[in-house]
């Protein structure tokens, strides 16, 4: 197993670097650049800022550059569009804030969907299973750019209970609308998948030879039919818990949290290359270090996988 | 407004007092004198040196002051100048400092606006504004931007500590106009060499304006209290100025309704709703700014735009009271000029355009194409590019229904921001969607924009109208030369002039002292007081 490990983090090296060399060039193919606005710069201004910049050198200098940056700094340069800082600071700034927001919708999405979905495939075909089908259809068809705002008219404007956006990591009032609008749509999926495989493996011969020997029900759900019902799910998991700590866009556009999410595509579309380079890495490593992580609970949950 | 006039002005203004709104008699104060402000996106920058956009601006006005500021009707006051005198040739400027501190209590002098604008120019800044000092016409701007000359060698001197002496290139009829703009405000040299890029920070940041800064949260929110040490600190009534992130308007509207905030945009489409329903909230002025579809009449343009029957046929068929009325219903305006109406001295000529009703341009229109050779037998296609914009695109959609009884068919081109930006600088386009705001209160800041060597990326060229714009740097009354120019620009079309915009915004009745008056909207937080409701 930890030579298992060890290789795939070796491997993980070559495609993150081969993840910054793609990237680099295809944000360098974009028309227009970081300094590129209405107001078009005299060309001696475009030249100064280029120059401090570095993006008069030919591109394989740059890249060369930023990846030593990188690798002998820890150094993701400086941000083009805020001209105070630095991308380290930038994601310094944001990164907590998503990673908060982002690991308790997660908490909360992956208890209420597993526990919604587990609900309905015991009591299959029963009230219940139709309640709980009927919640996780209704939160998977309510986007969170429409729960956002229906959120802030509800609890800010009608109720005055919580603050309509903004951040404090010292105040939990901030963190429950973010959380609500991300985890919602993502509990209706887990619901739903964790409902399909516990209702295969309630089926399976493994469940009937454990009700056949007497084995209280309980158990029988506990042990033998959640584990294995809980693959399909993990799998869907690993990629959705960097999504939701890196940050959803529409989170951050409608709390105004300061997250990553906004950050990224805003750089993408500012042309701030270095921060969308440091947001696109810091993405790329923690999906490869979760994909890992995924892949050793598979080891861990079916006996069957031997790496 | 006449060269006389504004000065006669000005001089009135240097014997008064410095302005500050105060509250009226009857009027009780609010217990909590705070001011919580929207703010659409995170502040870039707060280097005076590096801001590039009208937010950072606004935060930048209470934390630092210039020699000059704008009162409510956008007329120039004293501001860390307490007054200045002018050269015969118009060619020198010297200001007198009043006694003013920064926020860490030392003196605010000539040296300190010598070291900042001389940082601006600096190459090594790399400062996206350093086009301002060299639009102010400051010696040696250009030289020092291109690396020909030393930052040591720009135009500005501190005689002494209280006497600035700023010598100019050519004479400059707005350049006191531009004194109130942040790119030349005063930094604290000090500050800045002992940390670096991190002096903006909470903390590291010293000013010299009313505010300090003591919280800023990216993309969140930035705090700023009273400074005791600001030289006007007891007619300041305002005790804390918060700027809050809202990223999306129509969620900025719901949290000024809930009380978190003063000042809100009104979103597209809602102003005729709100200003029934709370007619003391909301607001429409004008705003300085003024929007058009450009024509590419460069090489690489198409071959119909380069008659100009074909380009005033599409400019007069265009219904610009729909557009504005139908479609924007903020209280914008149709125009007919490119330089804003609301602009100080600045006087509309009577074109075709002016005074034709829109049938009797619909019917020119169709005249025009016909003699031009074009019609619905014979039609144009072109294509009209935008930014994406809910608003860019509801009127390119109108402008094609306009333009389409013409025989003129218009494919709908809509790209990404910088897309736009960059096609339009590189002639890569047909008509493209624009917007130019003025820099300061006069015609110029817009006229420039059609000259030879101007931003102009329709690529026009007339060579009287760039000798009028030549003279009018050393006119005396400018306001002829700028009609002129606009006639020029009715005959030539050299693009459509659509509308020209207005300010829609729900303002809280508890604060006063907000400018509805001047047309580049720039407030002083110095000046706003909250009354008890």
């Amino acid at each position: 197993m930890f030579a298992y490990i060890m290789r795939r983090l070796a491997v993980a090296v070559p495609t993150l670097l081969l993840l910054i060399v793609f990237s680099f060039i295809l944000m360098h193919l974009a028309p227009g650049g970081p300094f590129t606005q209405e107001r078009e710069l005299p060309p001696q201004v475009l030249a100064n800022l280029n120059a401090k910049y570095g993006l008069d050198d030919p591109l394989w200098k740059q890249i060369i550059n930023y990846i030593w940056g990188i690798v002998a700094h820890f150094d993701f340069g400086p941000s083009f569009v805020y001209p105070d800082r630095s991308v380290n600071e930038l994601i310094a700034a944001g990164f907590p804030v998503t990673l908060t927001y982002g690991s308790l919708a997660f908490v909360a999405a992956v208890a209420m969907g597993v526990g919604l979905g587990v609900v309905a495939a015991i009591w299959h075909n029963s009230f219940l299973d139709y309640l709980a089908v009927g919640i996780s259809i209704g939160a998977q068809v309510l986007p969170n750019f429409v729960m956002a705002p229906i959120l802030v008219l509800i609890f800010t404007l009608w109720y005055g209970l919580l603050p309509g956006g903004g951040w404090s990591f010292n105040d939990p009032s901030f963190w429950i609308m973010p959380v609500i609008a991300l985890g919602t749509s993502y509990m209706a999926s887990i619901a739903r998948i964790t409902r399909s495989a516990m209702l295969e493996v309630l089926g399976s011969n493994h469940i009937r030879t454990a009700r056949a020997k007497g084995m209280p029900e309980h158990r029988v759900i506990l042990r033998h039919a959640l584990k294995p019902a809980m693959l399909p799910v993990i799998s869907y998991l690993g990629p959705v818990f960097v999504s939701m700590i890196t940050g959803s866009v529409v989170i951050d556009i409608y709390f105004s949290t300061g997250g990553i999410g906004k950050a990224f595509v805003d750089s993408a579309l500012n042309r701030d290359y270095a921060v969308m380079m440091g947001v696109t890495i810091l993405v790329g490593a923690l999906t490869i270090l979760f994909n890992l992580i995924v892949d050793v609970l598979y080891a861990w949950i079916d006996p069957k996988i031997r790496y | 407004m006449t060269k006389l006039f504004a000065t006669t002005a000005l001089l009135a203004a240097m014997t008064l007092p410095a302005y500050a709104v105060q509250p009226a008699e009857g009027e009780t104060l609010a217990e909590n004198q705070t001011y919580n402000f929207w703010l659409l996106d995170a502040i870039k920058s707060l280097d005076p040196a590096k801001n590039t956009d009208v937010e950072g601006s606004d935060v930048l006005r209470s934390l630092f002051e210039g020699l000059m500021n704008e009162d409510a009707a956008g007329a120039m006051i004293p501001g860390i100048a307490s007054s200045f005198e002018e050269s015969d040739d118009k060619l020198t400027y010297t200001f007198h400092l009043r006694d003013a501190k920064w926020s860490n209590g030392d003196p605010v002098t000539a040296a300190d606006f010598v070291y900042a604008w001389q940082r601006v120019v600096n190459p090594d800044t790399a400062s996206e504004y350093a086009w301002f000092i060299e639009l102010m016409n400051v010696v040696n701007a250009t030289e020092i931007v291109k690396g020909e000359a030393a930052p040591e060698d720009l135009g500005v001197k501190a005689i002494d500590d209280k006497t600035l002496e700023v010598t100019l290139t050519t004479p400059t009829p707005y350049f006191i106009k531009t004194l109130s703009h942040a790119t030349t405000y005063p930094v604290p040299q000090k500050v800045i060499e002992e940390h670096g890029d991190a002096w903006t920070q909470p903390g590291n940041l010293v000013g010299n304006g009313a505010f300090v800064l003591t919280g800023h949260n990216l993309g969140v929110d930035i705090t700023m209290e009273k400074n005791p040490q600001y030289w006007d600190a007891e007619n300041v009534v305002m005790q804390t100025v918060k700027g809050i992130t809202v990223n999306d308007n129509n969620v900025a509207l719901t949290r000024y309704q809930a009380g978190e905030l003063d000042r809100v945009d009104i979103p597209a489409g809602q102003y005729p709703r709100l200003s029934q329903e709370a007619p003391d909230e909301a607001i429409s002025i004008p705003y300085a700014c003024s929007y058009a579809y450009v024509y590419n009449v460069s090489d690489k343009g198409p071959e119909a735009l380069k008659d100009v029957r074909v380009r005033e046929a599409l400019s007069l068929a265009l219904n610009r009271e729909i557009l504005v009325n139908n479609v924007l219903q903020g209280g914008q305006r149709p125009s007919t000029t490119w330089t804003h109406w609301a602009i100080e001295g600045f006087e509309q000529p009577e074109t075709e355009l002016a005074t034709l009703s829109q049938e009797e341009k619909t019917t020119r229109a169709k005249e025009l194409l016909t003699e031009a050779g074009y019609g619905p037998d014979n039609p144009i296609s072109l294509t009209l590019q935008y930014n994406t914009d809910e608003n860019h695109k509801k009127l390119a959609i109108a402008a094609q229904q306009f333009w389409k009884p013409l025989g003129v068919n218009i494919t709908l081109n809509n790209v990404e921001w910088k897309v736009h930006t960059d096609r339009m600088q590189n002639q890569d386009f047909d008509i493209a969607r624009y917007a130019w705001c003025a820099d300061y209160n006069e015609a110029s800041t817009f006229l420039d924009w059609f000259r030879t060597d101007g931003y102009n990326s329709g690529k026009w060229s007339n060579a009287e109208y760039d000798q009028l714009m030549a003279d009018s740097k050393t006119a005396e009354d400018t306001g002829p030369l700028y009609k002129r120019a606009e006639e020029i620009l009715a005959e030539e079309v050299p693009a459509v002039f659509v509308y020209h915009y207005s300010t829609v915004d729900m303002i809280s009745p508890e604060i006063k002292g907000l400018p509805t008056e001047n047309v580049l909207n720039t407030w002083y937080a110095k000046d706003l007081y909250r009354l008890a409701d």
